[in-house]
């Protein structure tokens, strides 16, 4: 069995896929992917099944070998990358042979960054899902020396693939949609959320990140204490203390603090994405509105792969230039022309 | 359901979810129909509908949109709401579950006690002699809330936090009781300890509970108790009677 090999591992690295979702009953979120768009990137991207497994990283890369050859991508977070000292583009697909070593540094731009291989990673999985699940006791963070076990590359000789650099790592307008307990917070405190600029604070991590603003604090109507009821990823909860926090995937089913209303998943990979000190603002949509925004990851990916273009590589890029059959496309010159 | 009874609130959760919601606070009765609607709405395999979970007092339906939507879910949601008794069947299955109660794992029951206006022994009587109920899985995976005592053990969370307790605590507060899964702070108050793990992740069946499972704790010598934290086993010993 092929066999990824960490040399060097970042402080936030683990394994993740699209989540174990269907024990919100018994008290674990489906969790996953903080930014399961870039999943379904790489998956588009390679031809590959989306719920094939990955590597997370969170702010930091690390160094990685291969002890066969297959086709590789990073999504999600742009950074910077290269295979023994070539230069590796993000939102691409490469080669990485066997033994050649692949370096990924830290973020610059976005928060989770995510590696690929087509195949996936093929450790045991718990409950129907490989991702690492660090407050639920399931899987590790990934450390250095660690070897992760591979899936053979299904179609090793498919040619390169790219998609557009993603616009989800600069914040901007997040849109929000009403819910159980929108109504405990007066129209005001609802307005004054939406007119207010957020940045994202140093604090956060998987389960959810903290937004901070200078002025009001959006208390509810009377500070009464309310019931715990049931979360969704998204769902912006509002402390004791008025702090606003967005909810990620591995954020608990059930809480007390009050909700203001919920982030769409169409743009929750926005707030994931957003580094410490990035600009965010708020706006409300009906709930009709914020329906007509739900996709399924099937579709999500259909779209995706309508995106993806072939590369074609600039021959000044292509170290063995020597090495390719560079005649043998040769032709009369009226291929075109002719029946 | 009953004329008296307030029909429950539809309300969006996510694009992907509607929550029935029974009441705004925490009542037995409020409780007991969203276990139950719960319980109804799997029966129902209602076309589109990914998952059923309930809280303490609502039960949140999730759908998959391309399936169906939210108005036709709202509709088949309602004709159910409609034929709903909200009759308790009784739970399902009954728990017996062993804790110890002795000062080295019990180090607030004095004072528990004290604000519940009880000695100690008739705390762990009273303890012993309530068939609890889950009434909620969640804080952590496989947590169970677990209600309710008698009256008198309407105890406020206390205000400073203990920072961590051991696995499989049972700690109280306004009624309830808590076997301990979380890794965090809590401000409900110590009271005895088990040896049960809520929660197995790598086994067959991960979660022990199912909410409006019956739980009653047996008390046992201190002794006792360490023989079965070293027993691996069972489950801390305890056992599992499937009741209908």
């Amino acid at each position: 069995m092929p066999r990824l090999t960490i040399h060097s591992a970042g402080p936030g690295l683990t394994v993740q896929d699209l989540g174990r979702p269907g024990w919100t009953a018994q008290g674990l979120p489906a969790g996953g992917a903080a930014d399961p768009l870039a999943l379904l990137e790489g998956a588009a991207l390679l031809g590959v099944n989306p719920a094939q497994a990955v590597i997370e990283m969170m702010g930091f890369g690390g160094t990685f070998r291969m002890d066969d050859s297959a086709r590789i991508a990073l999504t999600g977070a742009v950074m910077l990358a290269e295979i023994d000292g070539a230069p590796v583009p993000h939102n691409t697909t490469h080669f990485l042979p066997a033994g050649a070593k692949l370096t990924i540094r830290g973020a610059q731009k976005g928060v989770f960054g995510y590696l690929r291989v087509a195949g996936g990673i093929t450790t045991d999985p718990i409950m129907d899902s490989r991702a690492a699940h660090l407050t639920a006791g399931i899987g590790a963070r990934l450390q250095t020396g660690d070897a992760l076990p591979l899936g053979p590359d299904p179609d090793r000789l498919r040619p390169p693939q790219k998609l557009p650099p993603g616009d989800r790592f600069a914040g901007g307008t997040i849109r929000i949609m009403p819910g159980p307990q929108t109504d405990f917070f007066s129209p005001r405190t609802q307005d004054a959320f939406c007119a207010t600029t957020f940045h994202r604070s140093p604090r956060g991590n998987r389960q959810g990140i903290r937004l901070d603003h200078a002025g009001r604090n959006f208390a509810t109507s009377g500070g009464l204490t309310h019931v715990s009821d049931l979360i969704v990823p998204g769902d912006i909860q509002i402390t004791g203390e008025g702090v606003p926090y967005v909810l990620l995937a591995e954020c608990q089913t059930i809480g007390g603090y009050p909700r203001i209303g919920s982030v769409i998943p169409a743009d929750l990979p926005k707030i994931a994405q957003a580094a410490p000190g990035t600009r965010l603002q708020f706006q409300w949509l009906t709930v009709q509105q914020a329906d007509a925004t739900a996709i399924s990851q099937g579709a999500q990916l259909r779209a995706l792969t309508k995106l993806c273009r072939p590369i074609k590589r600039d021959p000044h890029d292509i170290a063995d230039l020597l090495g390719y059959q560079l005649i043998s496309g040769a032709t009369p010159g009226d291929d075109l022309e002719r029946p | 359901m009953t004329a008296q009874e307030t029909a429950p609130e539809l309300l969006p959760l996510g694009v992907d979810g509607i929550l029935v919601r029974f009441a705004r606070s925490l009542s037995e009765r409020a409780n007991a129909r969203a276990l139950s609607f719960r319980d109804q709405v799997e029966a129902a395999a209602i076309a589109g509908v990914t998952e059923a979970a309930s809280s303490l007092v609502s039960v949140r339906v999730g759908f998959d949109p391309e399936r169906t939507n939210r108005a036709t879910l709202a509709k088949d949601l309602k004709a159910l709401i409609a034929t709903h008794e909200y009759l308790d069947p009784g739970p399902r299955r009954l728990w017996h579950i062993p804790a110890a109660f002795g000062p080295e794992f019990a180090p607030q029951l004095n004072e528990v006690a004290d604000l519940a206006g009880l000695t100690p022994q008739q705390a762990v009587k009273e303890i012993e002699a309530t068939q609890v109920r889950v009434i909620a899985i969640g804080f952590a995976p496989g947590q169970p809330y677990l209600g309710m005592l008698p009256a008198q053990w309407n105890v406020p969370r206390q205000s400073e936090l203990t920072d961590s307790l051991p696995r499989g605590a049972l700690i109280t507060a306004v009624r309830q009781l808590i076997i301990w899964a979380a890794d965090a702070p809590t401000g409900w108050r110590h009271i005895g300890q088990t040896a049960f793990r809520v929660y197995l992740p790598r086994s067959a069946t991960p979660f022990a509970f199912e909410p409006g499972d019956a739980v009653q704790f047996r008390a046992v010598s201190d002794t006792e108790f360490r023989a079965l934290q070293k027993n691996t086993d069972t489950n801390g010993g305890a056992t599992c009677k499937v009741l209908r």
